[in-house]
Parts: structure tokens; sequence; C-alpha cells
């Protein structure tokens, strides 16, 4: 889909098919929406923790799709992280781990992203947690070394989180739900306004939402 | 948790306040019996509903076999599992029916974790003149009774009776997605995210396990088990479907657990046109060829430029049936804003139709919708933006004999007929 309705560029020397995904991958739009998918996608893996039963199909497909975005941003070397400002608050460590912000090289160099769909859409969807801020961090050029190697411990983290999400599926304890609840602000109750009603349901049956035709991601590939 | 009971509460009154479709009535399966004199659906209240149909009369040539109501019982109701506070839900998932076997029917019906056989018997005699007891069932003074005599079936108004069988609980840790009757008429498997269990109809204290992908560490998985069904001859062939969009056939002589597949069908992906998502086009695959697969329909085309929202807004997660013809010439599964649509195979011609209330009036023909993507936009197209995506029809079912289809949309039930058909008539 992403391929599709993209100018391609020119394929590079000696390369075909894909040098011309490679360019394809590389304009704005498309990383900008990679993003915007990826931050979807935690968002909702994080939902689905907090459900007392997790619907396994549902996050097996969400997981996959982080991953797979997370692998093709490693081979774009896109694949930056931040590290979490709010490392020294303990309590907000398990969530902050799952909330992996990943910036395109392009930004870092100081191409404005469009903000209201890059960050501004990530703001809306994720309230309480610390998105805006960090993204000023990435500009001093000193970051990046700083990023790499918290990368690592950072994607060590993300699989972390999805290693507990599968085993919140195979032996959820209420404590562990109560320690969630007790560290999450009431912002996050509103995600279920935003996003589909799905506590403590199955999605299709509370998708009591049409779709959107000025949604702005969408509205980028067309 | 307490807050998951008290949301799903609220919205349970406030969709009856509202008259919005009460969630209980949603229908979340519809199944023809093998004779397709019976059609019966499944709810999330745990209801099943069976519909007959009326034989044609002679009289009344447009009465075309139409389908009353046979029967209504309460197949299962929710349950907590106190182990691990979950609610179990009570909607049924999936129905089967078992092959006939004496004037009895019977039918497998299943939620997320318990399967239940269902029999299903007529009355409509019974029997009057008993000695020892009076028409209303009261002993008799026996100082009255001065003669004998012979009780005689005398007919009443027909009835139907269900009684569970059989309850078959505890095989599965996962949620139970499809179940399959076996061609010997004696197993039949169930199948959950990650396992599937055969068991004998009349043993319901053991199952064995045939299919476990599990890995050991949970962080390993990456697909799930969507579907399974046995062959409709060959009692040790099975197949079962995964997420990531593949088939494996199955042997049970080859061993016990049937982990290794004997044949793997799978779509190769084709790089130049990755992309996150792959919305599933149903593929036709040939049993003997594995590579590709031999047809392949595009469903939800027209939804391409839309997959970024329909993942935002969990449509994406959406689960469509097909359903094949008697004749495998046709295959139809149902789409967005009650649409449904039917591939001919042989001419390649597709359609799409409305099943509601507004566009198909009793014995009115359905006209034909089409979807369209920007462009050029006829009078009666829908804009792929106006598309409603609460109406989805997840779930059909079509007549092992005839051209007759049972659409369930939302909490409402289609039943279309082929006019070609009601002509001949």
């Amino acid at each position: 889909m992403f391929a599709r309705g993209l100018k391609r560029k020119s394929p590079e020397d000696g390369e075909d098919m894909e040098g011309g995904l490679a360019g394809a991958r590389a304009t704005p739009s498309y990383s900008l929406q990679r993003q915007s998918l990826l931050d979807m996608s935690l968002v909702k893996l994080q939902l689905c923790h907090m459900l007392v039963e997790p619907n396994l199909c549902r996050s097996v497909l969400i997981a996959n799709t982080v991953r797979q975005i997370q692998e093709e941003m490693s081979q774009d070397g896109t694949w930056r992280v931040v590290a979490p400002q709010a490392a020294g608050r303990a309590p907000l460590d398990r969530l902050v781990s799952t909330d992996i912000l990943c910036r395109s090289v392009r930004e870092q160099e100081g191409e404005r992203p469009a903000p209201d769909v890059g960050d501004g859409h990530t703001a809306d969807l994720v309230p309480g947690l610390a998105v805006v801020p960090s993204a000023q961090a990435l500009r001093s050029p000193q970051s990046s070394l700083w990023e790499v190697d918290s990368s690592r411990e950072n994607r060590g983290g993300f699989q972390k989180s999805l290693d507990q999400i599968f085993e919140t599926l195979e032996n959820k304890t209420s404590g562990s739900v109560e320690e969630l609840f007790a560290d999450v602000d009431s912002s996050y109750y509103d995600l279920d306004a935003v996003l589909t009603g799905m506590v403590g349901s199955t999605p299709s049956a509370h998708a009591n939402r049409c779709l959107h035709p000025a949604s702005p991601a969408a509205s980028l590939v067309g | 948790m307490g807050e998951d009971t008290d949301t799903r509460k609220i919205n349970h009154s406030f969709l009856r306040d509202h008259s919005y479709v009460t969630e209980a009535d949603i229908i979340s399966t519809v199944e023809f019996n093998h004779t397709g004199e019976l059609l019966a659906t499944g709810d999330k209240g745990g209801r099943v509903v069976i519909f007959q149909r009326e034989p044609e009369s002679k009289n009344a040539p447009h009465s075309q076999g139409e389908y009353d109501v046979y029967s209504t019982f309460q197949s299962h109701e929710p349950e907590f599992d106190y182990l691990k506070s979950l609610e179990i839900e009570e909607k049924i998932n999936k129905i089967k029916w078992l092959p006939q076997q004496n004037a009895a029917h019977s039918l497998l019906s299943t939620n997320d974790k318990t399967i239940k056989l269902w029999k299903i018997t007529e009355r409509d005699k019974r029997p009057e003149g008993y000695n020892l007891k009076d028409e209303e069932g009261k002993l008799k003074d026996l100082s009255t009774v001065t003669s004998l005599q012979v009780p005689v079936l005398k007919p009443m108004d027909l009835m139907v009776e269900v009684s569970p069988r059989r309850v078959f609980a505890n095989g599965h840790t996962y949620h139970i997605n499809s179940i399959s009757v076996n061609s010997d008429c004696e197993t039949y498997m169930s199948a959950d995210d990650l396992r599937i269990n055969l068991w004998h109809l009349a043993i319901t204290d053991r199952s064995f396990n045939i299919v476990d992908i599990k890995p050991a560490n949970m962080e390993d998985l990456t697909e799930v088990i969507t579907a399974s069904e046995f062959h409709p001859h060959h009692c040790n062939l099975f197949v079962y479907s995964s997420s990531k969009g593949s088939l494996r056939l199955c042997d049970m002589r080859a061993a016990a657990l049937c982990d290794k597949h004997s044949k793997l069908f799978e779509e190769p992906e084709d790089p130049s046109n990755r992309s996150f998502f792959s919305r599933s086009s149903p593929p036709f695959w040939d049993l003997n060829m594995e590579a590709r697969p031999i047809e392949t329909y595009q469903v939800h085309d027209y939804l391409r430029s839309k997959l970024c929202s329909l993942y935002e807004n969990d449509c994406i997660f959406d689960k469509f049936e097909c359903a094949w013809n008697g004749s495998d010439s046709v295959i139809m599964t149902g789409a967005y804003n009650n649409f449904f649509r039917m591939f001919d195979r042989n001419t390649k011609r597709d359609v799409t139709l409305e099943a509601s209330r507004e566009s198909s009036k009793p014995r009115a023909v359905l006209k034909p919708r089409r979807v369209c993507v920007g462009g050029k936009r006829r009078r009666d197209d829908i804009s792929v933006d106006s598309l409603d995506f609460t109406k989805k029809i997840l779930h059909t079912a079509w007549h092992p004999a005839e051209n007759i289809i049972a659409i369930a949309a939302t909490n409402n039930l289609y039943i279309f007929q082929d006019k070609v058909n009601s002509e001949m008539h």
C-alpha cells in the first residue's frame, strides 16, 4: 500500500527494483506514514496489555506490524531511539519502554516534519507520555551517538514489552493490571474515545466509528 | 477490571435506551444443515435460532419454501473463570450440523471455551388413555378404575424439543474459532488460536491434541490458527489456516501430533508489492499445486487506500467468512456497508449486492451495487469514503444444493433466493 501512489525515485546505479523501493521508502510522506503506523501500533499494544483478556490474534498481528516496521527502519538506517526522558521516574518505566519514538534521519538533519501529521498526530494519540519535548533532543548533533547506544537497550526494552504482553496473555494476574492502572493517568481513558472502545470487549463489535475521509495520514497517499 | 465490566454494562443500557442494536442480538454465525432444510444462527447472547424451510406448496406457488422459525434455545451462558478472573463470553462462535442419522437432528455449538452437542427432536403425538394417570397426569383413584385400556397415540401440536447431550469443556486455553465434524461421524475437531483438539462425540472428558503451534517462548509467536476443517471424504485429512494467510494440509496417519504439515500452501510475497497490510483476498488453491494459488479474488480492492484508517479503527481485524455454493462454482463473502460479493469462478464475473431493509423489499430483485474509488462516478455508485464500516457482513451461508443464501447483517438475517430458481417453479 505504501509503495503504491508514491512517486518512485529513479533507480540507483546498478540496482533495479530494490533501489526504486528504497527510494520510495525514503520519501518523507512514506516515513511519516510509517511513523504514525508505528505509533498507532504501540498504543494498540499498550491497550491490549491493559485488557483483562486480550485478543491473541489481534495482538499478534499488531506485534508483527511493529516488528516489520522495526526491521524496515533498521535496514533504512532510520531506526533512532530516544532515551526516555522519564527514565528517572521508575514507576513509568514499563510504560515508557513500550513508547519508543523513532524519528527519521531527515528530521534530525533539520528538515521540518509536518507537525500536524507527525508529532501532533502522535501527541493526540498519546497525551500522557512525553512525546513532543523529546523531539527537541534530536536536534542536537551530539545526541546521535548517545542514541545509538541507548537504541540497543531500548530495542531490548521494546522486545521486553512485547514479551510482557504475550506473557500476560498466558497468565493474567490482577496484580500486574493494578500496577499499570496505578501509574496511568486518567488521560488514558480518553484513548477509548479516540480509538474504538475496545476495553473489555472485542474490537469488531465496538467499531462504532465511521471512516474519517479527512484523516491526514490517509490523505497523504490518497 | 472493575472498569471493564462497568463499561460493558453501560454500553448495554445505552444501546437499549437508544434503540440501537442490542448487542446480544448480533448474529455471530450462520450454518445450513446438510440438506438445507434447516438453517441455524448463533448470536452474541449465546442463543441459537433454527429456521426450517416450509415445504413448497402447489397451492401457493409464490411461497417458494420460505424459512420460518423452528426452534430457539439458549446454548451458552456467560461464565466466569475464577482462577484467571476472566469472564467467558457466551457468544456462539460456530455451529456445525452433524449428518442426520435418525429422525432427530444434532448440532455442535461452541463459544470461546466450551463445545456443546444438542439434539433436536420433534414431538407431534402424545399417548392418551393411561390406566393409572388421568389427563393431567395425576394418579387416579384406583377404586374408580373398572376396566383396562391400551393407551393410544393421538396427534398434538408440533413441539420441538432441544436437549443438551454432551458438554465438551476444558479442552482449550485459548479462544475456539472453529469446529469441524469428521466424515466418520464419530469424531470432530475444535481449533483455538494455538491448538487443535480431536474429540470423540461420545466422550467428553478427553480429547487428543493434534496440532500445537504454541512456541516455547511466547515472544516468538508470530502467527495463530484462524480456521480448520476436515476433508469432506477422507477422515484422516484436515487443513488449517493461519493468520499469515497460509494453509496447512495435515494427515493424521503420519503422526499423532500433526505439527509438520503434509503440504503447505502459502502465497509468496511479491517483494515489489510489499506493504504492511495485505488485505486478504480469498485465494483458491489446487491441492496438488502448492506454489501459487490458481485463483485469487480481490474482495476489498477498493479499500486499498483506506488501509491505514481501517487499521486505526480496528476494522482491519474484521474476519470475513467465505461461503461456497453447492457446486463450488461461486464463492461469496461479506463486506462493509452491508454489502456482500459473489465471484463466479467460471465466468470470472462478480457482483456486489446490499443487504438492508431500505434496499430490499420482500421478493424485490436486488440491484447490483458498485463502490467507486475516485475517478468516474456513476449515479448509484457509493464512494469508498461514504462506506459505513459499522455495518459489516461477516457471516454468510449458502444452501448446499440450491441458490439460496443466508446473510447475517449485524442483528438481521436476510435470506435471498435466486430469481431464476423461483421462476422455474
